[in-house]
């Protein structure tokens, strides 16, 4: 009796490896084929505001409607080609200033003193304990023309009239540089803290300088670092709504904010399900890439 | 192979050359990490082609000295030479010296050929005499078939090939090993104490060797520093270490031994008569000691040098009455602790000879054992 209950019942490994299953079947899985089967229908004014894929006709015939006009209104109307090349545009420059100021302060944190480094972390953290919109709106008060910036480079005189610096696209990657710099230095600092710095000694021993030291030995093994934190930056990145809407140009086109009008100011529900799986079709790529960087360094460190 | 690298024509001793120079000299250098004194005013000379082994406990200060020598510590005092030239202050980078890792800090993201390549790219070479270089030295740590292979996929062994192959192939006048064989099998690290000392021997490069592990400095070296708390205790060959220590803390830090404490009861140039409170005779040593009569030393005798017999001995000196406490067979020896009448543990060690000894002694006999004159170290300190 016992026996059979314990064959019957599902061991605990297996319960334990359904839970992240579980949460992805239910909130990745099930709302992504929702999204895609409203992509495929035709708006009308109803509740909810698109028709049904799936209708009985007369008897015992089920039709099936797919509306792939959405799609093919994506690549029509250049509006929705220039909103992704141009997200793609800012996520990637943002992601390479990232990088450039993450790289140094990460790798600066991890070469400190073992005992002041968990705090330095700490305070690269730290802003996540404010409310990510909040933030941001104290960059509006920064940058505005009677703002904290403009107000203090007018009083030691370095200019006599304020710069226009909000609703410009140089607010919008301050915004996001600033919003997303943290994490870049993660990733990087995790994989520069484990470096064994005997490797340093060694490459020094062999006749490298100390910045040929870096450039041969450091940066090719924190390359999966490098990797994990750019495309923690830049996925999010490209599809970014709130950074743009608040500190941009209105007219700045970003896929977030194009989806933003569809479906809330069009109404076109099917039209934004297009365009949001488009986009998850731009960014499943880089995932990819991204998962089997992980895989391989995974792979390597297994063995090391 | 010659399964005997260590047979020179002739004998190659160049410390006792008063016409030779020494290759490296370390002259008074003291390295202090805050208050702590990790090398402690340490003089050394080495000579070419040597195999200068540097052994002690861990914390020492030896991997610290070897640090000093590569370049990546500098002394708090005192100077570096190698080969004439004063090295103190010359980063490692531009030092004429390799360093073979304990880690082997072999680049993991790059292919075994890659990383022997490494140091002779630093150095501008042309690409054909890198890739001869690095294939010849590949073929002589026997890694021929395995350039292309990265350091995960490869076993211990081979990993330390490729750090010796990596250091070795820039011809450096001095390379540094840091415990080369202590993360190899017992097997392996004598396979590979042999095939080192070929290599050594071929190339003629002068090695400096740090190793916690006695049996491998024996092996190995031309000489032996031993180190104590960042001091060098003594300097020599094996034999020198093994039969002339200079201390008791030698004596007993090289192989096991029996050290009595005693006074000279009689100091003559040609002989010493030491008597024990542990034996009932005196010891009788046939060589001086430079010490005072009545002084407390230190008479030491190794295991192997001690007879054990079951009949008393006529002799005045040089044996004492025991019973057998415990024996351990070891099949090409046999190691027995007997128990003297003070009390005191001597450790024996008797070469099996015989295959069928049928009465051989065993535990609880009562026993004599006896040593010769020239056998016990007279060590005054």
């Amino acid at each position: 009796m016992r026996s059979w209950l314990a064959r019957r019942l599902p061991r605990g490994r297996t319960l334990v490896t359904a839970v992240p299953y579980l949460w992805l079947l239910v909130f990745f899985l099930i709302p992504f084929i929702i999204v895609l089967k409203i992509s495929f229908s035709s708006s009308q004014i109803a509740m909810p505001p698109y028709e049904p894929l799936l209708h009985w006709t007369g008897e015992k015939i089920l039709q099936i409607k797919l509306n792939l006009g959405n799609f093919a209104f994506l690549v029509e109307d250049d509006l929705y080609w220039r909103a992704y090349l141009n997200s793609i545009k800012v996520a990637a420059v943002s992601t390479v200033f990232c990088l450039l100021l993450g790289y140094p302060i990460a790798y600066a944190i991890a070469r400190s003193n073992p005992s002041v480094r968990n705090i330095l972390m700490l305070l690269i953290v730290l802003p996540f304990w404010t409310s990510f919109l909040l933030r941001v709106y104290a960059w509006i008060g920064i940058l505005k023309n009677n703002g904290l910036l403009n107000n203090f480079l007018l009083s030691i005189g370095v200019i006599d009239q304020p710069i226009q610096m909000l609703q410009t696209d140089f607010a919008v990657y301050l915004g996001i540089v600033y919003s997303y710099l943290p994490f870049m230095i993660l990733p990087l600092y995790a994989n520069l803290e484990k470096m064994d710095l005997t490797l340093l000694e060694a490459a020094a021993d062999l006749g490298c300088r100390p910045w040929q030291s870096f450039y041969k030995v450091t940066l090719p093994l924190s390359l999966p670092g490098i990797i994990a934190g750019c495309l923690l930056v830049f996925i999010p990145v490209v599809g970014e709504f709130v950074i743009p809407s608040l500190l941009g140009d209105p007219g700045m086109l970003m896929i977030g904010k194009v989806l933003w009008t569809e479906f809330f100011n069009n109404r076109d529900w099917p039209v934004a399900s297009a365009v949001a799986i488009a986009l998850l079709l731009f960014l499943v790529i880089p995932i990819m890439y991204f998962q089997r960087a992980q895989d391989a360094e995974a792979g390597a460190g297994l063995h090391r | 192979m010659a399964t005997q690298p260590h047979a020179p024509q002739q004998k190659f001793e160049p410390w006792n050359d008063p016409d030779a120079t020494p290759y490296v000299r370390i002259e008074k250098v003291t390295k202090k990490f805050g208050d702590f004194i990790a090398v402690d005013d340490v003089s050394l000379e080495i000579y070419k082609k040597e195999i200068f082994c540097l052994l002690g406990a861990s914390g020492c200060g030896k991997t610290t000295l070897l640090r000093i020598l590569a370049g990546f510590e500098r002394p708090t005092s005192g100077r570096i030479f190698i080969d004439g030239i004063d090295m103190t202050a010359i980063p490692p980078y531009e030092r004429p010296v390799n360093m073979m890792f304990q880690s082997y800090a072999i680049f993991p993201h790059m292919s075994v050929e890659q990383n022997v390549a490494f140091g002779l790219k630093q150095e501008g070479l042309s690409k054909d005499e890198i890739a001869q270089r690095v294939a010849d030295m590949l073929n002589m740590v026997k890694l021929g078939q395995f350039g292309k292979r990265k350091p995960h996929q490869l076993s211990g062994g081979q990993r330390q090939r490729v750090a010796l192959a990596r250091a070795l192939v820039k011809k450096p006048k001095l390379l540094l090993l840091d415990e080369p064989l202590a993360a190899l099998d017992k097997k392996l690290r004598e396979h590979t104490q042999f095939e080192l000392m070929n290599i050594q021997d071929t190339l003629g490069v002068t090695f400096v060797v740090v190793t916690h592990d006695q049996e491998e400095a024996m092996t190995l070296s031309s000489r032996i520093g031993l180190m104590n708390h960042g001091e060098i205790i003594q300097t020599g060959t094996p034999s020198e270490i093994y039969e002339y220590p200079n201390s008791r803390f030698v004596a007993e830090f090289i192989g096991s031994i029996n050290t009595f404490e005693g006074k000279l009861i009689e100091d003559e140039p040609s002989y010493v008569r030491i008597q024990c409170d542990e034996l009932e005779a005196p010891i009788y040593v046939d060589h001086g000691v430079s010490s005072a009569p009545g002084a407390t030393v230190w008479a030491a005798i190794r295991p192997e040098k001690i007879t054990i017999s079951r009949e008393k001995p006529d002799a005045a000196d040089n044996w004492v009455a025991a019973v057998v406490h415990d024996m351990a067979y070891m099949g090409d020896m046999s190691i027995y602790l007997l128990r003297l009448d003070s009390g005191r543990i001597v450790r024996v060690t008797q070469p099996n000879t015989y295959r069928h000894a049928d009465d051989r002694i065993t535990w609880d006999e009562r026993v004599y054992l006896q040593w010769y004159p020239e056998s016990p170290v007279v060590v005054t300190k």
